[in-house]
């Protein structure tokens, strides 16, 4: 049976996608190993922030903010995208320094989004927040959504405009024919003239099946969930120099983030929370808002996600094939860039091209012995990656 | 307290008390940690300090626990009562909180003897206040000898059920009726299993007695009974019980329900070891050996939380394990150990003999044939089993997608109650069996852990 184009996994990159070839007229068939969003896509935190991103991502998350704004007319959902902003605290000097700094880069690239503010602002915006706190940077229209709504909407769009899922079902093996691409599956063969692969931290893995080159690192962060508080903040936080990530949910229980390390189980699938570096992860939450202390700890949980050597993704044409498109390796903040994604991914598929710039995540930037160099700690890409 | 024993045990009921008397007789150093004021496990709850300890309301099995607690507490082992566990790593390593002060232990083995569970099940109106498990209920009148004032239905099957009804009838409770869920033709059942249970006399006169008392009584039995609900707006007014088509309300301030016992995997399934499902007792349980040892070389489990075989066959069953655990430490010989093990292991098929009769008597209940769908299942988040219904209409299959979507099994419990329910809801709905879906993996922490308690926890100090 032939296809008019394989996505390989069904998070919500492949989902994305798969939604904007059905937009467009395509019939994909995307292939998920478990079920929709059971990977990181699942397990996201849900943030929807420009705010310190890579630079190379700016103009993607600039176009991506706009689609998450038109979800409810695209998908006749909207995914729980609640924009209430995201703001880093700054407690030292320094940290102040690094705010304008950050907000006069941005400028110069043509963006406005980041805001430094004192500490009379970050207080009316906050007022539970610790007298420690000397000022901030914000970006008031960031936000965060709900991973599995957000998903499972990208998923229902695309079925209802012809797109075909099958779970359950793993991708064994890939070859490359006259007329295109089959892929062995546990249900079977199937085959299609383009092949997309989404397949995440497994994305690796697919290419390799191809014959590429393109190093990911599994990792497994984790997230904490409170019990339900009084109403007491708006904007999702984070730190500028901290690793810290938390935000308030409708439901009044808070969502702490931060990416500290679980342990990655490949062969499994599975990930465990790791409490050795939780301590960590914690005192920064009561540093800022001292009333958590007391707040009791429903569920921790950890996602498996594949983070790239730059900690920026792979997206594009495979450069020996053009009817194979890459989409993985979001490095822990792909679910901001979910919707536009979509869009660039189908651009590729039934153009060859888009008019996004996507050079910085060529597939084959690592492949040339001598070019892989994992996390370097100094550079601007980790530097701005570091929050989640 | 040494945060590096050879061997910490998770559960100071007979299991575990009678694997840390073993293990400290071997020599090695043991931790025992239980959540509870003071040892004993469910069984032997309160044993040391109970009101009616003396009394003929609970009986002599009762008070034997006594005899466990004494020797325990001479071994020389370590004991920590108010610990309560939290989380426990595939590594071994423990988070427990210990009086309110969260900590790490790092043993070199971990025996998991955290026991049995009530299974849950669900039907219209077992949330109102006053419908409790038989077990609640027991807890109740161990601790404080408390009796309602109310007339009390007991509904459900099995021996927990029988010896509830007469403890309640011995505390001179008013009792208006125990409402049998057991299909009819018990004995018959049974019979085929009578003569393997011989083994153990003693508790098979145990029970008989106990079903002799109930029935000398006049207290009223309702047989064959194939639905319950629970009526009042409040709390509980009125309980209707169906049989077949005949229905009827009995009014009662108190319902005790009871479905039988569920080996209490939260643990061995937050940490992934492997488990099967048992189709008599229709339950999950990890996989085990005859000692206990599980798929992760640090951890092993005993007692009814490997598999439920009562009170009795977990003390040996802690024993096996002490034993192994001193082999697998070096001061055990594989010789001495099997030398050793072997009377533990016959009397543990012993129970084996008495427990097949009891599985044939009272087979569990499908958890499906009770609840309608405006039945909640989920306590914590409030979804019924039309929420979970509509979610696999929506395509879910499997217990995990489900509790991502509707939240089912995501609050504070974190589907300790409603998880196998839910796992049957999905099978039935999807056409797979009871076998092919395990309820969803909780997440830690398993107890109450504040963000303050793990930020005091000092990071050097963790594993
Ligand atoms: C804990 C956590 C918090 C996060 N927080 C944020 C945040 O706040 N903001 C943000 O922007 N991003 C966040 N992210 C990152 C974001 O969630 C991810 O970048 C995004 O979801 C990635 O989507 P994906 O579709 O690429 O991957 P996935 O959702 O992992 O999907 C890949 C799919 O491929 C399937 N697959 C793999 N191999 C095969 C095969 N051989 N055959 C068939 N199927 C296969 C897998 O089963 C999987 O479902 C977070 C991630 C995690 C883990
Ligand atoms: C409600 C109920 C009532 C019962 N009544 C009777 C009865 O009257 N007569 C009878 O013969 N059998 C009774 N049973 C069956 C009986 O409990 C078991 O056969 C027996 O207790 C099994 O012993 P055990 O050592 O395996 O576990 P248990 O005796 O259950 O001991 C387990 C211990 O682990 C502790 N624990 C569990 N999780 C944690 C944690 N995370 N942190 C710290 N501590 C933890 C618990 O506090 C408990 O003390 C009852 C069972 C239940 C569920």
């Amino acid at each position: 049976m032939t296809e008019d184009v394989i996505i390989i996994g069904g998070g919500l990159h492949g989902s994305s996608t798969a939604y904007q070839l059905a937009a467009r007229g395509r019939r994909p068939l995307v292939i998920e190993r478990n079920h929709v969003a059971r990977h990181a896509s699942g397990a996201s935190a849900g943030g929807v922030r420009r705010l310190r991103r890579h630079r190379a991502e700016l103009p993607l998350a600039m176009e991506s903010l706009a689609l998450w704004r038109r979800l409810p007319e695209l998908l006749g959902d909207d995914c729980g995208f609640s924009p209430c902003g995201h703001l880093l605290l700054a407690e030292t000097e320094a940290d102040l320094a690094w705010t304008v700094e950050r907000a006069a880069t941005t400028r110069s690239l043509g963006y406005d989004f980041e805001e430094p503010i004192d500490r009379a602002e970050v207080k009316r915006l906050v007022p539970s927040v610790s007298n420690a706190v000397v000022g901030g940077i914000i970006a008031r229209d960031d936000g965060f959504g709900n991973p599995l709504v957000t998903t499972a909407a990208f998923r229902r769009r695309a079925e209802s405009l012809g797109a075909r899922y099958l779970e359950r079902t793993e991708v064994l093996g890939i070859d490359r024919d006259g007329d295109g691409w089959t892929v062995a599956t546990t249900a079977g063969r199937f085959s299609a003239p383009s092949l997309v692969n989404c397949a995440g931290g497994w994305g690796e893995r697919i290419a390799a099946m191809l014959g590429e080159t393109m190093p990911v690192r599994m990792k497994a962060a984790t997230m904490t969930v409170t019990a339900r508080v009084p109403r007491f903040l708006g904007p999702v936080i984070g730190h500028v120099r901290k690793k810290l990530s938390l935000k308030q949910m409708q439901n009044g229980t808070v969502v702490i983030g931060g990416g500290y390390e679980g342990r990655v189980d490949m062969e499994a699938g599975e990930s465990d929370v790791l409490y050795a570096g939780l301590p960590g992860n914690m005192k920064p939450v009561i540093d800022a808002f001292p009333h958590l202390a007391r707040v009791p700890i429903v569920r921790n949980w950890t996602g498996l996600e594949g983070n790239t050597p730059d900690a920026i993704p792979y997206i594009g044409p495979s450069p020996n094939d053009p009817t194979l498109v890459h989409s993985f390796g979001y490095s822990g903040h792909g679910f901001q860039l979910g919707p536009i994604c979509g869009v660039i991914v189908a651009d590729l598929v039934m153009q060859g091209a888009t008019a996004l710039p996507i050079g910085a995540f060529q597939p084959d930037r690592f492949a040339t012995a001598g070019t892989l160099q994992w996390g370097a700690k100094e550079g601007t890409a980790v530097e701005e990656q570091k929050a989640v | 307290m040494t945060d590096r024993p050879d061997l910490a045990i998770v559960g100071a009921g007979p299991a575990g008390l009678a694997a840390a008397t073993e293990a400290a007789a071997r020599g090695l150093s043991v931790t025992l940690l239980d959540e509870r004021a003071a040892p004993g496990g469910i069984v032997y709850h309160a044993v040391t300090r109970s009101p009616l300890g003396g009394t003929t309301v609970l009986d002599a099995d009762y008070r034997r626990g006594t005899g466990l607690v004494e020797a325990f507490r001479s071994s020389g082992s370590t004991y920590c009562p108010n610990a309560s566990v939290w989380a426990v790593d595939r590594d071994g390593s423990i988070g427990v909180t210990i009086d309110g002060q969260a900590r790490w232990l790092r043993p070199r083995r971990v025996l998991l003897a955290t026991g049995c569970m009530e299974r849950s099940l669900p039907f219209p109106g077992w949330t109102l206040p006053g419908v409790m498990t038989a077990g609640a209920g027991q807890i109740l009148l161990k601790d404080s000898g408390a009796i309602p004032d109310g007339p009390v239905v007991l509904a459900g099957t099995g021996p927990l059920l029988l010896l509830v009804a007469v403890q309640y009838l011995r505390a001179g409770a008013r009792i208006a009726a125990v409402a049998d869920l057991t299909p009819p033709g018990a004995w018959q059942r049974g019979l085929p299993h009578l003569a393997g249970a011989f083994g153990c006399l003693p508790l098979l006169r145990k029970g008989l007695s106990m079903m002799a008392e109930l029935r000398r009584s006049d207290v009223r039995r309702i047989p064959g009974v194939t639905g319950l609900r629970a009526i009042g707006t409040d709390r509980l007014e009125a309980v209707e019980v169906r049989q077949g088509e005949r229905a009827e309300r009995i009014p009662a301030g108190v319902l005790l329900v009871h479905a039988g016992v569920v080996p209490n995997i939260v643990l061995t399934r937050m940490l992934r070891l492997p488990h099967r499902w048992d189709p008599r007792q229709r339950c999950w349980r990890p996989d085990a050996d005859a000692f206990g040892a599980t798929g992760l070389d640090a951890i092993a489990v005993a007692g009814d939380g490997a598999r439920i075989l009562g009170a009795e066959a977990a003390v040996h069953a802690g024993r096996l394990a002490a034993l192994d655990a001193a082999h697998r430490l070096d001061v055990l010989d594989r010789a001495e150990r099997d030398r050793h093990a072997a009377p533990e292991q016959a009397a543990i098929e012993r129970h084996a003999g008495l427990r097949s009769l009891l599985d044939a008597m009272y087979p569990p209940p499908d958890g499906l044939a009770f609840l309608d769908d405006d039945t909640t299942i989920c306590r914590c988040e409030d979804i019924t089993a039309a929420d979970i219904r509509a979610a696999i209409a929506d395509g879910c299959r499997d217990p995990n997608q489900v509790k991502a979507v509707t939240r089912c099994a995501m609050g504070p419990c974190q589907g300790r109650q409603c998880g196998q329910t839910l796992a049957r809801i999905v099978a039935d709905a999807t056409g797979q069996t009871e076998e092919d879906v395990m309820p969803p993996r909780a997440r830690p922490p398993l107890r109450r852990l504040t963000i303050g308690d793990l930020a005091a926890l000092e990071t050097e100090s963790t594993p």
